[in-house]
């Protein structure tokens, strides 16, 4: 089965768990499966109509899945997916163009 | 929950502050979470990839997050969270630190002036991320 990586602010979500061995023929059945098994993760995930938030990125290795086929990326068992977070910020507002 | 962080470490988030200044750093913070206190072993700089206003915005590109989440595991450490400079401002997180901050994180922040480091203050989201508590920073 493919393993999810979890990050540390996610882990609470995830019965503490660092990776994840979760079944699923491509990326998006398979963080699908992973948020039926841990449902209080799917918010922190996904917007309220079904989306991947901009601020958490999904890799197959090294490959950002939106680079790929997006949710319908496939995994094999051999696959690791790592849900990685945009870390960013900032002193102040933007300056207005 | 306290955030201990030794005196070596501190003063490398103060240096690359200086080392960037007017631009903002940015870097990880790794180490052990005991439970009722993060332990920073090390920290580590990063590149601030924001493509503009470098002086009020940083960046750190998702491949350097999973390469520190790697790091961390191989080394049997965590990633506690992550330091960036407020050049000429406080450390003090803005509303758009809230609007990309996540839980658990801790934000470390020093505010710099020039070669002058003003202050180093730690921060963490609310769960209802409605704002910040801030962390006690043990040295």
């Amino acid at each position: 089965m493919p393993k999810v990586k979890i990050p540390t602010p996610l882990r609470q979500y995830a019965s503490g768990n660092a990776e994840v061995e979760v079944g699923g023929d491509t990326a998006g059945e398979t963080l699908g499966n992973l948020t039926e098994e841990y449902p209080e993760l799917k918010q922190h995930l996904y917007t309220g109509d079904g989306k991947l938030r901009s601020f958490v990125n999904v890799y197959k290795g090294d490959e950002d899945i939106r680079y790929l086929d997006g949710p319908d990326t496939e995994v094999s068992a051999d696959d690791e997916l790592s849900i990685i977070p945009s870390i960013a910020g900032g002193s102040a507002e933007a300056r207005c163009r | 929950m306290p955030l201990k962080i030794g005196r070596g470490d501190i003063e490398n988030i103060h240096r690359h502050a200086r080392e960037t200044y007017p631009e903002e750093c940015a870097g990880a913070i790794v180490g052990l979470d005991t439970g009722g206190m993060k332990v920073v072993v090390d920290v580590w700089p990063a590149e601030n990839t924001h493509e503009d206003e470098r002086s009020r915005r940083f960046l750190i590109e998702p491949l350097q997050i999973k390469k520190f989440e790697e790091d961390a595991a191989g080394r049997d450490m965590d990633l506690l969270g992550f330091y960036h400079s407020h050049p000429d401002h406080p450390a003090e997180p803005s509303e758009y630190d809230r609007e990309h901050a996540w839980p658990y994180y801790s934000y470390v922040i020093t505010s710099v002036s020039g070669d002058s480091v003003r202050d180093t203050r730690s921060w963490v989201l609310k769960d209802d991320r409605s704002g910040y508590d801030e962390e006690e920073i043990l040295s």
